[in-house]
C-alpha cells in the first residue's frame, strides 16, 4: 500500500510526457532541426523548476516520507559522459524518445515500441558485459 | 467536454510549418498520432530502415544512458538543475549524437 504513492507520481508523470507531447517523434525531430521552441520551452522550465525545488529542499532540509534526509549524489565525470552521450543523442534522434517516454508510448498505445524498449534494455546488459573493456 | 479533452491523446500535433517541410522531405507523410506510422510499425521491423531506427535505435538509448551515467531526465534536467557540470557535458553530448543523426545519417537511413 505504502508504494502506491510511487504509482501515482508515476502515472503523473507519464500522464504529463504524453499530453506535453515530449514524447512526440516528430516534437524531437523538430528539435534537433531548431524549427520551434517547443522543446525548449519545455526543457529549460523542467530545469528551472528542478532548480527552486533543489532549493527548496536544502534551505528547509525536507525529509522523504520515510523520514530520511534527502541527499542527491554529485555527478562523477568520467569518458563515457560523452562517448555515452553521443551514443545516446543517435539514438534519441532515430526513435525520438528517450527511456522514460519509451513506457509512455507503449502505454499510449504504440505497442511496436515495446521492440524499443526491448532492444533498451538488451543495450544496458551489452554495456554491463563490455563495461570493463570500455575506456571510462 | 473538458473531460474528455483532458484524456485524449495528442493526435496531429501543432508542428511548426518548417518542421512539417523539413519531415516531409524524409518521405514521411503521415503526420497523425506521436510516432510515424510508416517506420515504426511491426511490419517494417523486417526492413533494414525499420530494423535500423527501431532496433539498433533502441540499443543505443539503453547502451548510451548507462555509459553516459544518465539520460536527458538524469542529466539534462536534474543534472542542471543541481548545477553538475559533467551533465552540462553529456547535455551537449546527446544534443550533438543528436544533431549528426538528424542533420547526417538520418537523411541517408530513410533512403535505404
Amino acid at each position: 500500500m505504502k508504494n502506491l504513492k510511487f504509482l501515482a507520481l508515476g502515472i503523473l508523470f507519464g500522464f504529463i510526457l504524453i499530453k506535453g507531447e515530449v514524447i512526440s517523434w516528430f516534437r524531437i525531430q523538430e528539435m534537433f532541426r531548431f524549427q520551434s521552441f517547443h522543446m525548449y520551452g519545455v526543457i529549460c522550465s523542467a530545469i528551472v523548476v528542478g532548480m527552486i525545488s533543489i532549493l527548496i529542499i536544502k534551505k528547509f532540509k525536507i525529509k522523504t516520507f520515510s523520514g530520511e534526509e534527502i541527499k542527491i549524489d554529485p555527478k562523477e565525470f568520467t569518458k563515457g559522459n560523452v562517448i555515452g552521450g553521443l551514443l545516446f543523442g543517435l539514438g534519441w534522434a532515430m526513435t525520438g524518445a528517450c527511456p522514460g517516454p519509451l513506457y509512455a508510448l507503449i502505454g499510449s498505445g504504440s505497442l511496436i515500441v515495446i521492440a524499443v524498449l526491448l532492444s533498451a534494455v538488451f543495450g544496458t546488459y551489452i554495456y554491463g558485459v563490455l563495461k570493463d573493456k570500455l575506456p571510462h | 467536454m473538458y473531460c474528455r479533452l483532458c484524456f485524449q491523446k495528442p493526435n496531429n500535433i501543432a508542428l511548426s510549418e518548417s518542421a512539417v517541410t523539413s519531415i516531409s522531405t524524409l518521405g514521411i507523410t503521415n503526420f497523425s498520432g506521436l510516432i510515424p506510422a510508416e517506420i515504426f510499425n511491426f511490419s517494417s521491423l523486417l526492413t533494414l530502415k525499420g530494423f535500423i531506427l527501431i532496433i539498433i535505435g533502441g540499443f543505443l538509448i539503453g547502451f548510451g544512458t548507462r555509459y553516459a551515467n544518465g539520460c536527458t531526465s538524469g542529466h539534462a534536467i536534474m543534472g542542471m538543475s543541481n548545477l553538475q557540470w559533467p551533465s552540462l557535458v553529456s547535455t551537449c553530448c546527446f544534443f550533438a549524437g543528436g544533431l549528426l543523426m538528424t542533420w547526417v545519417i538520418l537523411p541517408i537511413i530513410m533512403k535505404l
